[in-house]
Order: C-alpha cells, then sequence, then structure tokens
C-alpha cells in the first residue's frame, strides 16, 4: 500500500509540472502577444515596453520559466492585472464558492443516480428501465448553458421560487446544483444500473436468494457493496467534467466561484488569473483522481499493487 | 428501425448546414419595426433583439456547428491516429514520451484547455477549431495506442516485418484497418461533444463572433430576453439538443453494429 502510495504521489507531481509547463508554454509561445492583447494594437511602443518589463516578458524563454517554477512552489501565481493583488489571494476568495457548488451537485447527482439506477436494474427492460434510461439519455446530452436559463425562466421568473442569480440566500445554491448535477446524474445512473446488473448475476447473490432473503436486502446489503467500486472510479473521473461545468454554470448563475472568475478574467485580458484558475481547477482535478485511485485500491483489497 | 429519427435528425442538420449559404436567408438582416416578435406565418420561429429571423439564423447556426463538429473530428482523428499510432507501434522512448504527454492534456478537465487556449488565441472559426482539436486529439491518440499495443503481436504483422515491409506501411495498411471500428464509434461521439464544446464557447463568448451565428452565441443573446421572447433562447437549444441525442444514438447504433466492446462507460 505504501508503495502504491509513492508511485501514485510521484505520478501526479509529474503530471503537474506537466501541466503547468503546458499552461505556461501557451501563454507565451502561441502566436499573438499577451501584451498587445491587453494594451490592444494602438498601444504606444513605451506602454509595451514597460508592461512587458513590468510583466517579466523581456527576459530569456528559459528565464521566465524559471521564475514562473520558482513561483509556484510558493504558490505566488503572480498578480492580478486588473485589481493589482497576488491571483492566490482572489483564487483564494474563490475557491469555496466553487467547492460547495461542486459538493452541492455531487449530493443530488448521487441522490438521484443510486435509486434510479438501482431501480432501473431491478426492472430490466420494463417501463421503470426504459423511462430511467431515457432520462439519462436526454440528462446527458443537454446542456447546461441551456438548462441553467430554462430553469431560471421556470422557477425564478415565472413562479419565483428561487433567486436568479448570486449567492446571497441560501436558496441560490438549488438552480446553479441542478443544472451542474442533471449531466452527472445522467452518466452515474446508467452506471449504477449496469453495475448492479452485473453483480446481481453473481453466484454470491444466488446464495443470499437461497437462504431467503429478501430483495431489498439482497440489493441493498450483497449487491450494491460491490457495485459501487466502478461507480466510485466514475465519479472522480466525472469530477472532472464537474468543475469544467462549473465554469459555465457559474457564469449563467453569477456564482461567484472559479469558473466564473476564469471567464471574467478573459474577458478582461487578466492573462495572470486566466492562468491561476487553469492551474487551480487541473491541480484539482488530478488531486481528485489521485485520490480516489487510492481509495479505490483502499477499499478494494482485489487491486493490484502495480 | 429505431436509428430512423436520429439519422433523419442527422441529415437535416446536415443538408440545412451544406445547403445555407444558397437558400435565400437574411440571418443579418436588422428589421427594427420587428424586434422580438413571437412566430408568425412570415417568421416561423420569430425575430430576435435587432428583428433578425430567428430560423435563418438558426440554419445559419447549423452550418457553424457542423463545420466546426467535421472540422475538429477530422482533424483531432488524423493527427490522434498519427501521434497514437506511431508511439504504439514504435514503443520504447517514443513510446513513453507520448504517454506522459497524454497524462499531462487529460490533467486538463473537459473544455478547460480549449476554454484556455481560445482565450490567449482569440475568437474565430479557425481558432476555435484549433483550439477545440488541440484539445480533441489525446482521446484519439490515446485509444490508437491501445489497440496498436493489442494489434502488433499479430501473426500477420509479424509475417509483414519478416518480409521487411517498411514501418509506416504496416501501420497503414496492417495495423489501422483492424483498429478503425472503435475509432469510428468514438470519432461518432466526439461529434456530440464537439457540437456541445462549440456551442458552449461561443456561448461565452470565445467562439463565432457578431453578426455570424452559432447556437451557442443565440442562447446568450436571447437569455437576456428570456422574459419577453423565451424562443430565442428555446429555438437553438432544441436544435442543440436534437442533434446531440441524435448523435449519441446514432453512436450507440453504430457501436452495437460494429460489435465494438463498450469503451466508454
Amino acid at each position: 500500500m505504501l508503495r502504491l502510495v509513492a508511485v501514485r504521489l510521484s505520478a501526479m507531481l509529474l503530471v503537474m509540472l506537466g501541466a503547468c509547463t503546458l499552461v505556461f508554454l501557451l501563454i507565451h509561445l502561441v502566436p499573438g502577444d499577451p501584451v498587445d492583447a491587453m494594451l490592444g494594437e494602438t498601444a504606444r511602443a513605451a506602454d509595451r515596453a514597460a508592461l512587458r518589463a513590468a510583466m517579466g516578458l523581456d527576459a530569456p524563454l528559459w528565464q521566465q520559466y524559471l521564475d514562473y517554477l520558482g513561483g509556484l512552489t510558493q504558490l505566488d501565481l503572480g498578480d492580478s492585472l486588473r485589481e493589482q493583488r497576488p491571483v492566490a489571494s482572489i483564487l483564494a476568495e474563490r475557491l469555496p464558492p466553487t467547492l460547495l457548488l461542486a459538493a452541492a451537485s455531487l449530493m443530488l447527482a448521487l441522490t438521484i443516480a443510486i435509486p434510479l439506477g438501482v431501480l432501473a436494474a431491478r426492472h430490466q427492460h420494463r417501463l421503470l428501465d426504459r423511462l430511467a434510461m431515457g432520462f439519462s439519455l436526454l440528462g446527458v446530452a443537454v446542456p447546461n448553458f441551456w438548462l441553467g436559463p430554462l430553469l431560471i425562466l421556470v422557477f425564478s421568473l415565472w413562479l419565483g421560487w428561487t433567486p436568479v442569480s448570486g449567492m446571497q440566500q441560501p436558496t441560490s445554491l438549488i438552480l446553479p446544483a441542478i443544472t451542474l448535477g442533471t449531466s452527472l446524474a445522467a452518466v452515474l445512473a446508467r452506471m449504477v444500473r449496469n453495475s448492479v446488473l452485473e453483480v446481481l448475476g453473481d453466484d454470491y447473490i444466488r446464495t443470499a436468494r437461497a437462504k431467503g432473503l429478501s430483495e431489498g436486502a439482497v440489493v441493498r446489503r450483497h449487491a450494491l457493496r460491490n457495485a459501487w467500486l466502478p461507480v466510485l472510479t466514475l465519479v472522480g473521473l466525472q469530477l472532472g467534467a464537474l468543475l469544467s461545468g462549473a465554469v459555465i454554470t457559474e457564469t449563467v448563475f453569477a456564482w461567484p466561484g472559479v469558473g466564473s472568475l476564469m471567464v471574467e478574467a478573459i474577458q478582461a485580458r487578466d492573462f495572470p488569473v486566466v492562468q491561476g484558475t487553469v492551474l487551480l481547477i487541473a491541480a484539482l482535478y488530478v488531486l481528485v483522481n489521485t485520490a480516489t485511485d487510492l481509495a479505490y485500491a483502499a477499499i478494494d483489497p482485489r487491486v493490484s499493487l502495480r | 428501425m429505431r436509428l430512423i429519427l436520429p439519422i433523419g435528425i442527422l441529415v437535416v442538420w446536415a443538408v440545412a448546414a451544406l445547403l445555407g449559404p444558397s437558400l435565400p436567408l437574411a440571418p443579418n438582416q436588422i428589421d427594427l419595426p420587428q424586434i422580438l416578435e413571437g412566430p408568425t406565418l412570415l417568421q416561423p420561429l420569430g425575430t430576435d433583439d435587432l428583428g433578425r429571423p430567428v430560423l435563418d439564423r438558426l440554419i445559419v447556426g447549423s452550418r457553424t456547428s457542423f463545420l466546426v463538429a467535421t472540422g475538429v473530428v477530422a482533424l483531432s482523428l488524423v493527427l490522434g491516429v498519427a501521434v497514437g499510432g506511431i508511439a504504439g507501434y514504435a514503443g520504447g522512448w517514443l513510446d513513453m514520451v507520448t504517454v506522459r504527454l497524454i497524462d499531462v492534456f487529460l490533467a486538463f478537465p473537459g473544455i478547460l484547455l480549449a476554454i484556455a487556449l481560445a482565450a490567449v488565441l482569440g475568437p474565430g472559426l479557425g481558432n476555435l477549431i484549433i483550439a477545440l482539436s488541440a484539445v480533441g486529439w489525446v482521446g484519439f491518440a490515446r485509444l490508437t495506442r491501445a489497440q496498436i499495443l493489442s494489434l502488433r503481436g499479430r501473426d500477420h504483422v509479424l509475417a509483414a516485418r519478416a518480409l521487411a515491409v517498411p514501418p509506416h506501411r504496416i501501420l497503414i495498411r496492417h495495423l489501422l484497418p483492424l483498429a478503425a471500428a472503435p475509432l469510428v464509434v468514438e470519432a461518432t461521439f466526439g461529434i456530440a461533444s464537439v457540437v456541445v464544446a462549440e456551442a458552449g464557447l461561443s456561448f461565452l463568448g470565445l467562439g463565432i463572433q457578431p453578426p455570424a451565428a452559432s447556437w451557442g452565441s443565440m442562447i446568450r443573446d436571447g437569455v437576456a430576453y428570456m422574459l419577453v421572447s423565451p424562443h430565442l433562447v428555446l429555438a437553438p437549444g432544441l436544435a442543440l439538443l436534437l442533434v446531440v441525442l441524435a448523435v449519441n444514438l446514432a453512436g450507440d447504433g453504430l457501436r452495437d453494429w460494429l460489435d465494438v466492446r463498450a469503451s466508454r462507460s
């Protein structure tokens, strides 16, 4: 187990280093000068040179790269051009709302997906199964930047039940969480169904039934325990979709998280902040995936220590 | 039989996209006395906030989404197959470097990297295709590499090598045809995700620029007028939903037909 943890963590660090390098190259090598983009093409040459020097863009590329990596090790992501304060402190303010939204969406998705998937599996090929899988098909296909406005139209504008946007009231969380959680619920429901169906065919389930357990007890106590494992992996993988979906969902609902910060920063051409948000989201994603891998190994003794 | 409806939708999408320029459309015709009109006989889907006909813009938008989807999937497929195929067949350090590179790209969830790239490149159709392809090739590369690895030990490949057939020829003539089925299925599903990604980037203002139309930018522009004219948001959203559903259903059908084991669970 200890060896597995060490291997996974070092792989994670390597990937993070690569991700930081990729973002660095993205900003520095892609045609189009950030200074031009920030100041516009009509800026005076002196202003350009000043900004270039202020951002350290006049140093050779390798020097910039080393400075950048050095800064990262101390969580120094530079200063925001728009707000004149460290990117790291802006990110720290914006992170909690995003985590809250992600957690709420994940909870919502699980509370929908698990009962739905189990029901569908127990009524395989019957009406309930078809309905559940129809929902799943639809939930995967509906884009969140359309679902969000529709929910606002129905529940905020027509019915007046929830706030349109922002984060002032506790009820503000409901619509963004539904918007972000629906596609996850749809993917998970399908996975739970397939996973339960697979397990239900196993010998130990037949044994449990043969000894006279009720069908409910068989599913809850025996089938679900093993059906959990693939679902857990998928949750880890889908958390990435959740995080990138948050960029759009937060923008739709003016939710003050990392995602809407990224879009604001792009519109303001505040590249240090854009870079910070991209790195933060990628780091969260890699961290969660590594944690899922390790949790998987901890839960399931059959996972081999490669 | 079940596939008739999805294929029908896809045909309508493709025809609207390809014939759009030769139809008598006026997607950018501003008509201020007629703003935010609901559906009428003359304008079956009503008009938007500048009095432009929504149906015409929807058809022009279908061209945007079709061109981007086919362009990005084609580009990603070529790039991904080349990288994954060469890495998988060559093995050794080349393969190791490629795997690490793929891992790094996969550290960015979903369209995050495409959003960042589109932001750096600036908006526009070409940049949109570049940004989405830069993300899209990874999945094809990984799949191709896995396929090639499982196929390269086959007898006919060994025979070809014994006959001194050059590696590129083995790869193209003897390995890729066997790996084609899962790649075709993956490409089909890829179209659905690119359609959504294009609309998403345009929704964020990073894709197609006005006055050109994209379903995503139509939704964004319509949101401000949602209470008075919900059709501005409903029409492009429904079009998007139908196309994505149709592509997914067609992909499922294709997967069953080609008998590819579910690679995407």
